[in-house]
């Protein structure tokens, strides 16, 4: 698997470490959702920063994942896009609304900490 | 010296040069040097008359012809260019600051031609053939000469207008950061492009080096704008957001607004301020709310 999910509190962090094949895609979304379940996590942090090519396939991948969590109860947080990166994506028009992006790990874990506290104290 | 004795075969009209082009050449060459102080003065003067190079003096105007007169033999002579050729470069650098322009640089050029052949024309009026056999071995040398100059004034100009376009294009998209992970884009003058995509790229590296979640990119320094503009714009943003950072356009003028309403741009994505103040006012209710202090947010 290219891919490494690791658990830091109620939050995985999922680290693509090479290019995604259809098959490993699939894995990956039923593993987060498995495991979102299991850890009763809120959070998904995807760190895509080892890809040199985000695609439209990789675009759509990332959707799948992102919505499926959502129906799990989970939010997630794209983070790593390169900056020639985002320029290519930009140019060929791969949008991704309405998944949410940050720079980095950090600044992930720091939206999913700042959305957790706002839900409690709303008494959600 | 070997022109030296050409010459006086030259000057002695029943001595006609024997040998082919290269013994033509030397005795016009000898001829010229002979009638340098005439032929200078008379093209000095013929460049006062038709009114060029007036943003110099006439002394100025001396001194250059000399030099450019002495060059040009040379030239004719050795039928190597590159002394002029440097020597035209260092001249055009002397005078473009000064505002002489291309049509100029060439009349003179062109003059010297004329006031030489006229001079030869005189010399051999007589000897018609003779004539024509020099001026075959002229034309080519002086049409040369007047190319290489002409080219090295161009040269030399676009070399200028070129490092000022590059001057202007690092000048003109500043970075700054002016809070903790809040960054200012201000944007001045024409965005084409190659200057939008410069833009771009600059800014998401700075964004990945300050940490940045919040960029203020203001337009007020924009004249126009149109859709190839606009949807640089967004593509911008569309980047800074894929780098994790929220995007505030500021400073969109009340003839820009319309225009891109008018061009139907779909700019719903961006937020907008009026001006720079109120878009730092924004930038920093974002920053802090996004930097996830919950003091901060409950107090604002």
């Amino acid at each position: 698997m290219s891919v490494a999910i690791l658990r830091q509190g109620d939050v995985l962090i999922a680290s693509v470490q090479s290019d995604l094949s259809d098959t490993q895609v699939l894995e990956l979304r039923h593993e987060l959702a498995v495991l979102v379940g299991r850890h009763r996590a809120r959070g998904i942090v995807i760190d895509v920063s080892a890809l040199d090519v985000i695609d439209s396939f990789v675009t759509r991948a990332l959707r799948a994942i992102v919505l499926t969590a959502r129906l799990r109860g989970a939010d997630t947080i794209i983070v790593g896009i390169a900056p020639d990166v985002a320029i290519a994506m930009v140019q060929f028009r791969l949008n991704l609304e309405p998944l949410r992006v940050a720079l980095d790990l950090d600044e992930a874990l720091a939206m999913l900490d700042h959305r957790g506290r706002r839900d409690t104290e709303d008494g959600r | 010296m070997d022109e030296q004795r050409t010459a006086e075969a030259g000057k002695g009209r029943s001595a006609e040069p024997s040998g082919g082009e290269d013994d033509l050449l030397q005795e016009l060459v000898a001829y010229l040097r002979d009638q340098r102080t005439e032929l200078r003065e008379e093209w000095a003067q013929r460049i006062s008359d038709a009114e060029l190079l007036q943003v110099m003096s006439d002394e100025e105007i001396f001194s250059e012809a000399t030099e450019v007169y002495d060059n040009y033999v040379d030239a004719l002579e050795t039928g190597s260019i590159e002394n002029l050729q440097a020597y035209a470069r260092e001249l055009s650098e002397r005078i473009i600051p000064r505002g002489v322009e291309t049509d100029e640089v060439l009349g003179i050029v062109l003059l010297l031609r004329d006031v030489l052949a006229r001079s030869l024309f005189a010399r051999y009026q007589e000897d018609l053939g003779l004539l024509n056999r020099i001026l075959d071995s002229y034309e080519p040398a002086a049409n040369r000469i007047a190319v290489t100059v002409g080219v090295s004034f161009v040269e030399e100009r676009e070399r200028v207008i070129h490092d000022q376009q590059e001057a202007i294009r690092e000048l003109s998209t500043p970075v700054l950061q002016v809070r903790d992970r809040l960054l200012i884009l201000p944007i001045i003058g024409v965005l084409d492009t190659a200057r939008a995509r410069q833009l771009t790229e600059q800014l998401l590296g700075s964004i990945r080096d300050n940490r940045a979640t919040v960029v203020v990119i203001d337009i007020t320094g924009v004249a126009t704008i149109d859709r190839t503009v606009a949807n640089h714009l967004v593509q911008t943003v569309e980047a800074s957001r894929l780098m994790g950072a929220s995007t505030i356009l500021t400073g969109l003028s009340p003839d820009i607004a319309q225009t891109l309403v008018d061009l139907g741009v779909d700019l719903g994505m961006m937020k907008t301020v009026g001006d720079l103040q109120g878009g730092l006012e924004e930038a920093e209710r974002l920053a802090g709310y996004r930097a996830g202090d919950a003091d901060d947010a409950e107090t604002s």
